[in-house]
């Protein structure tokens, strides 16, 4: 009896269609949020992630009818963001029908967000989302989706983020986001042991022993892919049947 | 059949809501005192800070109507801060009294482990209860909290383990709490609600 690492696919959506790109550039359509909702949840997903990465004013009406759809379908989790700016856009996400509350570019820029909608949901509903990337001996923190690179140092920033009142930190390795050669378990294993919560480990993926690596040696409490799930190179049953095999506390629904 | 769900304006209810729909029952969101009145079968889900469930039942005024709804035998489930609230006290809130319902007082899970507790666990399935027919000791659970009953509280209790252990599903008469949320757990979490269903 212990708990469970956690397998989570992410849908990153323009709002209204799963789509996919290499290093946050040249998206093409991936599929329907909903069908591949439903999927995830059958194959024994452990939560989901739905992302807006447009992110733009306008669409936003949209993206909460896709939230709403893709809750409706799952009997697991739901962690959605993507362009969340205050406390008004994230009741609406919570409305929608998302548990967690996954904040980026917004945190960098107001702080004093994370602590707003800790309070208001309580800290397991807001997750810190952080794209890191490798300068010299340390990672720094980027946003707007990776174009913009802050004078922020990534490990210090989760600290900062955790004090503040987020419940959980979802970390991408922008080095390794698209590449398929792995997690950067350094990365992931540096932010583990500076936060008291737990790391959603993202980026690399693509052979199961990754994601063992990644919950051994990275230290990572869950771990996030998108296109091998997505174009079933990999299958989350046998996945985690792999994991089971090499001691890994996995939860295998029948 | 009809059961009803306290919206005390912080949980999300629409996802129990849905569970229970699709167990063919017919939920109806009650956020005033004389909706309980009649009111057989009560949920209470909770989600977030101690302190904004009890301020909240106390506010609009629901605690007393609840609490005579239990005493009447009406059939309850507190999901997560909704079993916390059954206690006497929550070291999350201390100046804030509980329901009472249980002896006792929540308190934080120990810092040797990450928190919250966030993710799928499962339980000691050394005592029982309803709500567990047809669960498996493999059958794993979602949960999403810091703060937990003592295990040293409510007799009979089902335990699970997270840097110590705790409360996580009980059962006193007509009164039932479960500190995972059910209504996503997928199907061990439905068989749960089907469970509570037909206890009630």
């Amino acid at each position: 009896m212990s708990l469970a690492h956690r397998i989570i696919p992410c849908l990153d959506t323009d709002g209204v269609r799963v789509v996919k790109g290499v290093h946050f550039e040249g998206l093409r359509d991936a599929g329907d949020p909903v069908e591949l909702a439903a999927r995830y949840n059958a194959e024994g997903a452990d939560e989901l992630v739905v992302l807006d990465i447009a992110a733009s004013r306008d669409n936003r009406p949209t993206f909460l009818q896709t939230i709403s759809r893709v809750a409706e379908t799952l009997s697991i989790p739901l962690a959605a963001g993507g362009g969340i700016r205050s406390l008004q856009d994230a009741r609406a996400v919570i409305r929608a029908g998302a548990d967690k509350i996954t904040l980026n570019t917004s945190a960098v820029e107001h702080p004093e967000l994370i602590s707003e909608l800790s309070r208001e949901f309580g800290a397991q509903a807001v997750v810190l989302a952080i794209d890191a990337k490798r300068h010299d001996a340390r990672w720094l923190v980027h946003v707007r989706g990776g174009r913009q690179a802050m004078n922020l140092e990534a490990v210090a920033w989760a600290c900062r983020g955790v004090d503040l009142g987020a419940g959980e930190i979802l970390l991408t390795s922008m080095d390794r986001d698209g590449t398929q050669s792995g997690f950067d378990v350094e990365l992931t294993a540096a932010i583990s042991r500076a936060v008291s919560v737990p790391v959603v480990a993202s980026g690399g993926a693509k052979l199961p022993e990754h994601f063992l690596e990644v919950f051994t040696v990275g230290a990572a409490d869950a771990a996030l892919a998108a296109s091998i799930f997505h174009d079933r190179t990999q299958s989350i049953r046998s996945l985690k049947e792999f994991l089971r095999q090499s001691g890994v506390q996995v939860r295998l629904p029948c | 059949m009809n059961v009803t769900v306290l919206d005390y304006g912080a949980g999300n209810v629409t996802s129990v809501e849905r569970a229970l729909r699709h167990l063919g029952a017919t939920p109806s969101r009650a956020n005033r005192p004389q909706e309980l009145a009649s009111a057989e079968r009560i949920v209470l889900p909770g989600v977030g800070h101690y302190a904004a469930l009890i301020t909240a039942l106390d506010g609009q005024g629901l605690r007393q109507p609840l609490l005579d709804a239990l005493s009447r035998g009406a059939k309850f489930l507190g999901i997560c801060l909704g079993l916390q609230a059954l206690h006497a006290s929550s070291e999350e809130a201390p100046e804030l009294a509980g329901l009472g319902v249980l002896q006792g007082k929540v308190s934080q899970l120990p810092d040797t482990v990450k928190l919250p507790h966030m993710g799928w666990n499962q339980l000691d399935r050394s005592r029982n209860s309803r709500l567990l027919e047809g669960i498996s000791s493999d059958d794993y659970f979602y949960f999403a909290h810091s703060y937990a009953a003592p295990s040293s509280g409510a007799q009979g209790a089902t335990l699970c383990r997270y840097g110590r252990d705790f409360v996580a599903v009980l059962e006193r008469n007509n009164i039932f709490g479960v500190q995972f949320h059910p209504e996503k757990s997928g199907a061990p979490g439905a068989r749960i609600l089907e469970n509570f269903l037909r206890a009630a």
